[in-house]
């Protein structure tokens, strides 16, 4: 182009960049505290970004609250051509859980991280916090599909670097760390050979455009091959049951703050690429006729549930007893997909929400009393309920919306879960989720046991956490409530998320028309 | 299955091949370098599957000629590979770095441990562990773990 | 320091020639093969060979460990700082073209520089970086145990 183009442009406003803003802050965190290097600092840093990223998560879920959606090209290069980052409800929803738990997690981690970590490594694990963030955002806004992959590694990478932080309480954390990168990494490569193949066959990248010209392919065997690579290659990372072999180490041994920040988001961000993959990209009609939902999918869910939840009661370690747990709800997520309605679906998004922020809650208990008992064995935190009534409390409140009691977040989705499966009249598996929940019961009264029935240790001389473990624990006990007695903002947002991706693709087309009648304007 | 058909592929048999080597390391070996060695020939491997996938028969490398005032001459007669996979696999391969070197130097602290990098020693050690702490807090779930 | 003088002049002139190199492939990413990737490694063997021949102490005497970390970091803030001056300018993240909105190919040159330099002392920074943590764990070698 030798001529000058006058080219007429409406500069934008911050407000159509809030899609970028959402990863570009923490994205510029992670650099500059390494640059500036100041030790103090890294932390203001990093909440201050989490915070304004939670903020920005929070202007998108209201403006895709509708159901429709933001699509935001970078470099200005058009889709499909062009990186897309597209923003609609589903993923406002996801991205609004890892901004929330970001910004609770950190208050709670500047204590946990300065008893756990020594001193030197604090800027560098700030640092590699925030691209952890980064990373995990990144999976789920972008719509394209290398992209995600791209992200996906992003936040693998900080994240083993984040549990073998936990080396110098436990030297199990760099095994687990290198167990959860060779698995972490075969399931990326899986992921990026589905893409690949879904790449042969359609020449795109664009999700979207990827979805439109998927159409009628059902009986193609590359794209059948596709869709194995990518269902198994992120089903290693969201730990679908015989795939979770990395998960109790690494969350075991990892510190307390990171361990809070994994449970409650990693997994879930991979969850929702499974989703988006499913529904978005090959569409619900060619996923219903893979037979994937019910010869798969749904008889791990069940098996996640009951095999996961047994060797959860019998534990020592009240953190590896969480970790089990969490692949035994990660199993009643992928129930809710199993059972392929718009409320099974709905009910996924909603226990993604709710399991995250009880997650968060338990773990950050298990920071406080590793804080001040030193481990989180039984024996150990034997009466620390009484020690620390205010940690026991959120204990309590977090293990009641494990089990899903009335009154609290986890109800709602079980809730849910049940009405789903009386819906698709699976009446037997209304029964089998109560009676999963019951082994839940027996997990957690075990650690109320201990917690409360039992005589503190002799020689313990315990006091309650500091206030800075306290306050983020006890947002996270009262969001447990708060969502689950008020039932409407968490309900709409997963009903709008399941009602479009059941619907499928928007498509590109859709884009185009929007083109047109935005340049008719 | 004719010979063409065969020939025709030969990238993609290689892919497989060279995929399923690199995954049989990783799985079965018990030595953690040999293991991101495996991983490495692994992701090695799909580039490899990208690469191809960009190959044009005839095609040259998408680079525009310029004449001598350096202005581009687009030639429609001259077919180009595809460069698109060789940028993604650009960024595959810097990823594929960047998990090398933290796999090492995570063997590195494994090894300054745990004086072995070893899976099978490292399992006993870590079993050991296991025990000692079953005995000590055991004692709370009736000397079960 | 007696060893393999062969080696030790032969880096010394390799050196220079190596970061030239170095240079050339950086400025010459923009419409060529090349760019920040392959000149950063290339700059970055030059140092690593010279710590090979001269020991890890020589080398990060001339490159300091802490400038080599902060550099990693300096190149992702230049990069992102593009991309963020064209937001600034109006037009969508590394949208190049907005550095130069009537002439907009120029302003993609512009751009592609400016994200390249970025590229290069990132890769530059983390190459040596990963020299400097693994060599830092080996034992050193003596001029005797050659």
């Amino acid at each position: 182009m030798a001529t000058a183009v006058e080219v007429h442009h409406t500069a934008l406003t911050l407000r159509d960049h809030l899609p970028i803003l959402q990863i570009l802050i923490p994205f510029c965190t992670a650099p500059l505290i390494v640059f500036l290097g100041y030790r103090s600092l890294a932390w203001p840093m990093a909440f201050i970004s989490s915070l304004l990223s939670l903020i920005i998560a929070t202007m998108l879920l209201i403006q895709v609250s509708d159901g429709s959606y933001i699509s935001y090209h970078l470099g200005g290069w058009a889709p499909p051509v062009g990186i897309e980052y597209r923003v609609d409800a589903a993923n406002a929803f996801v991205l609004f859980l890892i901004s929330a738990t970001a910004t609770v997690v950190l208050p709670f981690a500047l204590s946990s991280v300065a008893h756990e970590i020594p001193c030197k490594n604090h800027a560098l694990f700030y640092a590699c916090f925030m691209l952890c963030v980064t990373g995990l955002m990144g999976v789920v806004i972008t719509g394209d599909a290398f992209n995600v992959f791209v992200f996906l590694e992003i936040s693998s990478l900080s994240t083993y670097v984040l549990v073998s932080q936990g080396s110098y309480r436990d030297k199990r954390a760099l095994t687990a760390a290198y167990d959860y990168l060779i698995m972490g990494t075969i399931g990326a490569t899986f992921f990026v050979i589905g893409i690949g193949l879904l790449y042969m066959t359609t020449g795109t990248l664009n999700m979207a455009d990827m979805a439109d010209r998927l159409v009628g392919q059902g009986g193609n065997r590359t794209v059948q091959a596709a869709f194995a690579f990518i269902v198994v290659g992120m089903g290693l990372k969201v730990a679908i049951y015989p795939l979770h072999l990395w998960l109790p180490s690494a969350y075991t041994y990892a510190p307390s703050a990171v361990t809070t920040f994994l449970a409650a988001t990693a997994t879930k961000a991979a969850i929702y690429v499974v989703l988006r993959f499913m529904f978005t990209v090959f569409q619900p009609d060619f996923v219903f006729d893979t037979h994937i939902l019910v010869w798969i999918i749904g008889p791990l869910a069940l098996l996640a549930m009951f095999a996961a939840s047994l060797i959860a009661i019998f534990q020592t370690d009240f953190k590896r007893m969480l970790a089990y747990s969490s692949i035994a709800q990660i199993g009643y997520m992928m129930l809710g997909i199993a059972m392929f309605s718009v409320t099974g679906l709905t009910a996924t998004m909603v226990h993604l929400f709710n399991h995250g922020i009880t997650k968060a809650v338990l773990f950050m208990a298990v920071g406080a009393l590793v804080l001040r008992a030193g481990s989180t064995f039984y024996d150990r935190i034997e009466g620390m309920g009484r020690a620390m009534p205010l940690t026991g409390a959120a204990i309590v409140i977090g293990g009641l919306s494990l089990i899903g009691v009335p009154g609290t977040a986890g109800f709602i989705s079980k809730w849910m879960l049940v009405q789903a499966a009386f819906e698709g009249g699976y009446w037997w598996l209304a029964l089998i989720i109560v009676a999963s929940s019951l082994l839940a019961v027996l997990y957690v009264w075990r650690v109320v046991e201990v917690l409360y029935l039992h005589t503190p240790h002799p020689d313990a001389t315990h006091t309650e956490a500091p206030l800075l473990m306290i306050v983020p624990m006890w947002i996270a006990a009262l969001a447990c409530l708060y969502f689950g007695l008020d039932t409407r903002f968490i309900l709409d947002a997963a009903s709008t998320a399941a009602d479009g991706l059941m619907a499928g693709s928007a498509g590109m087309s859709e884009i185009s028309s929007a083109a047109a009648a935005a340049a008719d304007h | 299955m004719t010979l063409e058909f065969f020939l025709g592929h030969v990238n993609y048999w290689l892919f497989i091949v060279l995929m399923m080597t690199g995954f049989y390391i990783v799985v079965s070996r018990g030595n953690y370098v040999k293991k991101i060695v495996g991983l490495n020939i692994f992701q090695v491997a799909v580039f490899m599957l990208y690469i191809s996938i960009g190959k044009v028969t005839g095609g040259t490398a998408p680079i525009f000629p310029t004449n001598s005032q350096g202005k581009i001459k687009i030639d429609p007669e001259i077919v180009y590979s595809n460069p698109l996979p060789h940028v993604l696999i650009l960024t595959a391969i810097v990823v594929g770095i960047a998990t090398t070197s933290l796999g090492l130097a995570l063997i590195i602290r494994i090894r300054e441990e745990y004086d072995t990098i070893e899976e099978d020693d490292i399992l006993e050690i870590e079993a050991a562990m296991a025990q000692a702490e079953n005995d000590e807090h055991g004692s709370a779930m009736g000397g079960r773990a | 320091m007696e060893h393999h003088l062969i080696l030790r002049v032969v880096t010394k002139l390799l050196v220079g020639t190596i970061i030239l190199f170095a240079f050339y492939v950086q400025f010459h990413g923009d419409f060529s093969p090349g760019g920040g990737f392959q000149a950063g490694v290339i700059m970055a063997v030059a140092f690593i060979l010279y710590g090979l021949v001269f020991g890890l102490d020589a080398v990060q005497q001339v490159f300091p460990p802490w400038i080599v970390h902060k550099l990693v970091a300096l190149g992702v803030l230049v990069y992102a700082g593009t991309g963020i001056w064209n937001m600034v300018l109006g037009y969508e993240f590394l949208h190049y073209g907005s550095l130069n909105p009537h002439h907009m190919s120029h302003g993609q040159h512009t751009g592609i520089i400016w994200v390249e330099a970025g590229v290069g002392i990132t890769v530059t920074g983390v190459m040596i970086a990963i020299f400097y943590a693994f060599a830092g764990r080996a034992p050193r070698l003596g001029d005797d145990d050659w």
